[in-house]
C-alpha cells in the first residue's frame, strides 16, 4: 500500500527534517512554499510607521510518497526533527496513493521508489 | 555663445539637471518596491511616464506658463512657447550666469518629478487613461501657475518675499496635499483594511532612497543656480536634515518594536523633503532641527491617516506634504542672511514678518493644490472614472493596464 505524507513544517526546519529523513533512508521528496496557519494565528511585522498583523504565515510543505511499511519510521523522523515546542511547529497529513511510476524506466509501484541505500535496502541487510 | 556665462556654474547646473532627472526613476523604484508584486510595473510607469509627458509639455508651453513674462502676478505669458527665446543667452531675471535654456531645462526636471510624487496616492487602482489626463491638467492648471507665483518673474508670492529655495511649496506641499485630495476621491484599494498589503521588494525602495538622496543634491544645491557658497550650504543642510531624520525615525520605529529598514529609508526622504525650502537659507544646525522635527511629524501623520482608514497609499501627504509644510514654516524661523545675503532673516533672527509670509504661502499652496486637485479628480471620477474595474484591480494593473508581467 502506498501512502503520501504531506508535512507542513517551519521554514527554518527544512534542513533538519531533510537530514532526519535521509538518515533513515528516505531520499525522494518534493517541497514547496505554502502559506497558512493553524492555531498559531499571525505575527506582527514592523511597517514604516508602527506594526501590522500578518495572518498568513509562510511554511514549507514536504511531500513524500512511500510504502506503508515505512510510514511510521518516516513520521517519527519528521516529528523529531521538526519539533520546537512552540505553536506553529506544523502538521502532517497522510493520504493513500493509487500508483507510482518512474518516468525513465517505466517501473511501477514499490520498484519505482527504490534507490540505492534507501530504507528498504537497509532493512534487508 | 555669450561671453558672460560662467562655465563653472553652467557645468555644475548641467550636472544638477541630470541629477534631478535621475530622481524620477529613483522615485519610481522608491514607490515600486512598496506596492504588491502584481502592480510593480504599473507603479514604475506612473512615475516614468512623466519624463515623457512633461518632457514634451514643458517645452511646448509649460515653461512659458511658469516662467514667462508675468500676467497679473498669476501666470506667465506665451512668449516662450516651444522654447522660442530660450537659448544660450542668459535670462537676466532668473540667472545671469548660465544659459537661459539651461535654467529652463533644470526647472523642467522639477516639473517632471512633482506630479510623479502624487502617484503614490492612487497606486494599484487608478485607470491609466484617467491618470494621463489628470496629470496633464494638473501640470497645466496647478504646477505651472503655482510655480509662477513662487518663482516666476512677477509671481505674487515671490513679490511678497516668500523664501522657497528648491520647492517646499511648489513641489512637496503641492504634491502632498494633491495626493490627499485625490485619495479622498478615488477611494481605497479593494480589501484595504481587511488584509495587509505588504511591500513586494523593500530593496528596491531602499535603492530608490539612496538615489533620491544623491539626486537631491542636484535638486537643492542646484537651486543656487551656481557653483558657490550657497550651493555648498544647501548641499550640507540637505545632507544633515536627511541624516537626522533617518536617525530619529529609526528611534521611533525602534520604540514601536524593531527599527524597520523601510522606516529608516522613509525617514531619510522625509528629512530631505522638509529641508527643501530651507536649504539655501539656514545653517546646518538648523537643518538638524528641521530633520529632527520632520520625522515624528510625518511618522505620526502616517499613523493618523491609518487610524482614519484613508488609503492614501504611499503617504505622500505625510512624507512630503506635512514634512515640507514644517520645512517651509521653519524657513521663516531659521533663515539668516549670514547664510544667504540675497535672502532675508527669519523669526529667530529678529524678523517675524518672514514667518507670516511663509505661513501665507503655505496656506495658499495647500488650498490651491488641494482644491484644484479635488475638482479635477471629481470631474474625472464622474465622467470617465478614476478606477479600474474590481476584477482588473484583483488581477493587478501590470496585466490589466499594461498587459505585462513583472516576474515570471
Amino acid at each position: 500500500m502506498l501512502k503520501k505524507i504531506e508535512a507542513i513544517i517551519r521554514e527554518d526546519k527544512v534542513n533538519d527534517v531533510m537530514d532526519g529523513l535521509s538518515a533513515i533512508g528516505i531520499v525522494g521528496l518534493s517541497l514547496f512554499e505554502v502559506r497558512g496557519h493553524g492555531r498559531q494565528g499571525g505575527v506582527q511585522l514592523v511597517g514604516r510607521a508602527g506594526t501590522y498583523q500578518v495572518n498568513l504565515l509562510p511554511k514549507i510543505q514536504i511531500n513524500i510518497v512511500l510504502n506503508e511499511r515505512n510510514l511510521e519510521a518516516a513520521i517519527e523522523a519528521i516529528l523529531q526533527s521538526a519539533y520546537t515546542g512552540e505553536p506553529g511547529d506544523g502538521i502532517i497529513f497522510v493520504t493513500p496513493v493509487e500508483d507510482v511510476i518512474r518516468i525513465r524506466t517505466r517501473e511501477r509501484g514499490t520498484e519505482a521508489m527504490n534507490y540505492p541505500g534507501d530504507i528498504d535496502e537497509r532493512k534487508k541487510k | 555663445m555669450n561671453a558672460q556665462i560662467s562655465t563653472g556654474d553652467t557645468a555644475w547646473i548641467l550636472v544638477c539637471c541630470s541629477l534631478v532627472l535621475l530622481m524620477t526613476p529613483a522615485l519610481a523604484f522608491f514607490y515600486g518596491g512598496m506596492v504588491r508584486r502584481k502592480n510593480v510595473l504599473s507603479t514604475l510607469t506612473l512615475s516614468y511616464i512623466f519624463m515623457s509627458l512633461i518632457g514634451v509639455q514643458w517645452v511646448i508651453y509649460g515653461y512659458s506658463l511658469a516662467f514667462g513674462p508675468d500676467i497679473g502676478g498669476l501666470i506667465g505669458g506665451l512668449d516662450y512657447l516651444g522654447f522660442t527665446g530660450v537659448g544660450a543667452q542668459p535670462n537676466a531675471v532668473y540667472a545671469k550666469n548660465i544659459p537661459h535654456q539651461l535654467f529652463a531645462a533644470f526647472q523642467m526636471m522639477f516639473a517632471v518629478i512633482t506630479p510623479a510624487l502624487i502617484t503614490g496616492a492612487f497606486v494599484e487602482r487608478v485607470k491609466f487613461k484617467s491618470f494621463l489626463l489628470f496629470s496633464l491638467l494638473w501640470a497645466t492648471l496647478v504646477y505651472d501657475p503655482l510655480c509662477h507665483w513662487v518663482w516666476g518673474q512677477g509671481g505674487w508670492l515671490r513679490e511678497m518675499g516668500v523664501l522657497d529655495f528648491a520647492g517646499g511649496t511648489v513641489v512637496h506641499i503641492a504634491a502632498g496635499f494633491s495626493a490627499l485630495a485625490f485619495a479622498l476621491v478615488i477611494g481605497p484599494r479593494k480589501g484595504h483594511g481587511s488584509f495587509p498589503m505588504e511591500p513586494n521588494n523593500i530593496p528596491l525602495t531602499v535603492l530608490g532612497t539612496g538615489l533620491l538622496w544623491v539626486g537631491w543634491f542636484g535638486f537643492n544645491a542646484g537651486s543656487a543656480l551656481g557653483a558657490n557658497g550657497v550651493a555648498v550650504n544647501a548641499l550640507v543642510t540637505t545632507n544633515t536634515s536627511a541624516a537626522t531624520a533617518g536617525l530619529v525615525w529609526m528611534l521611533l520605529s525602534w520604540l514601536d518594536g524593531r527599527p524597520s529598514t523601510l522606516g529608516i529609508a522613509t525617514g531619510m526622504v522625509v528629512g530631505l523633503a522638509a529641508v527643501t525650502p530651507a536649504c539655501g537659507y539656514v545653517t546646518p544646525l538648523a537643518a538638524m532641527v528641521i530633520g529632527a522635527v520632520a520625522a515624528p511629524l510625518a511618522y505620526y501623520a502616517i499613523r493618523f491617516r491609518e487610524r482614519r482608514k484613508l488609503d492614501e497609499s504611499l503617504d505622500v501627504w505625510a512624507c512630503h506634504g506635512m514634512a515640507s509644510t514644517w520645512g517651509t514654516l521653519a524657513t521663516g524661523l531659521f533663515a539668516t542672511v549670514a547664510v544667504n545675503a540675497d535672502a532675508a532673516n527669519g523669526l529667530f533672527f529678529g524678523n517675524p514678518s518672514q514667518f507670516a509670509v511663509q505661513l501665507i504661502a503655505v496656506i495658499v499652496t495647500i488650498v490651491f493644490a488641494f482644491g484644484m486637485t479635488y475638482v479635477l479628480a471629481k470631474a474625472l471620477h464622474v465622467s470617465i472614472g478614476l478606477r479600474v474595474s474590481p476584477i482588473e484591480e484583483e488581477v493587478g494593473l501590470d496585466i490589466s493596464s499594461h498587459g505585462e508581467r513583472s516576474y515570471l
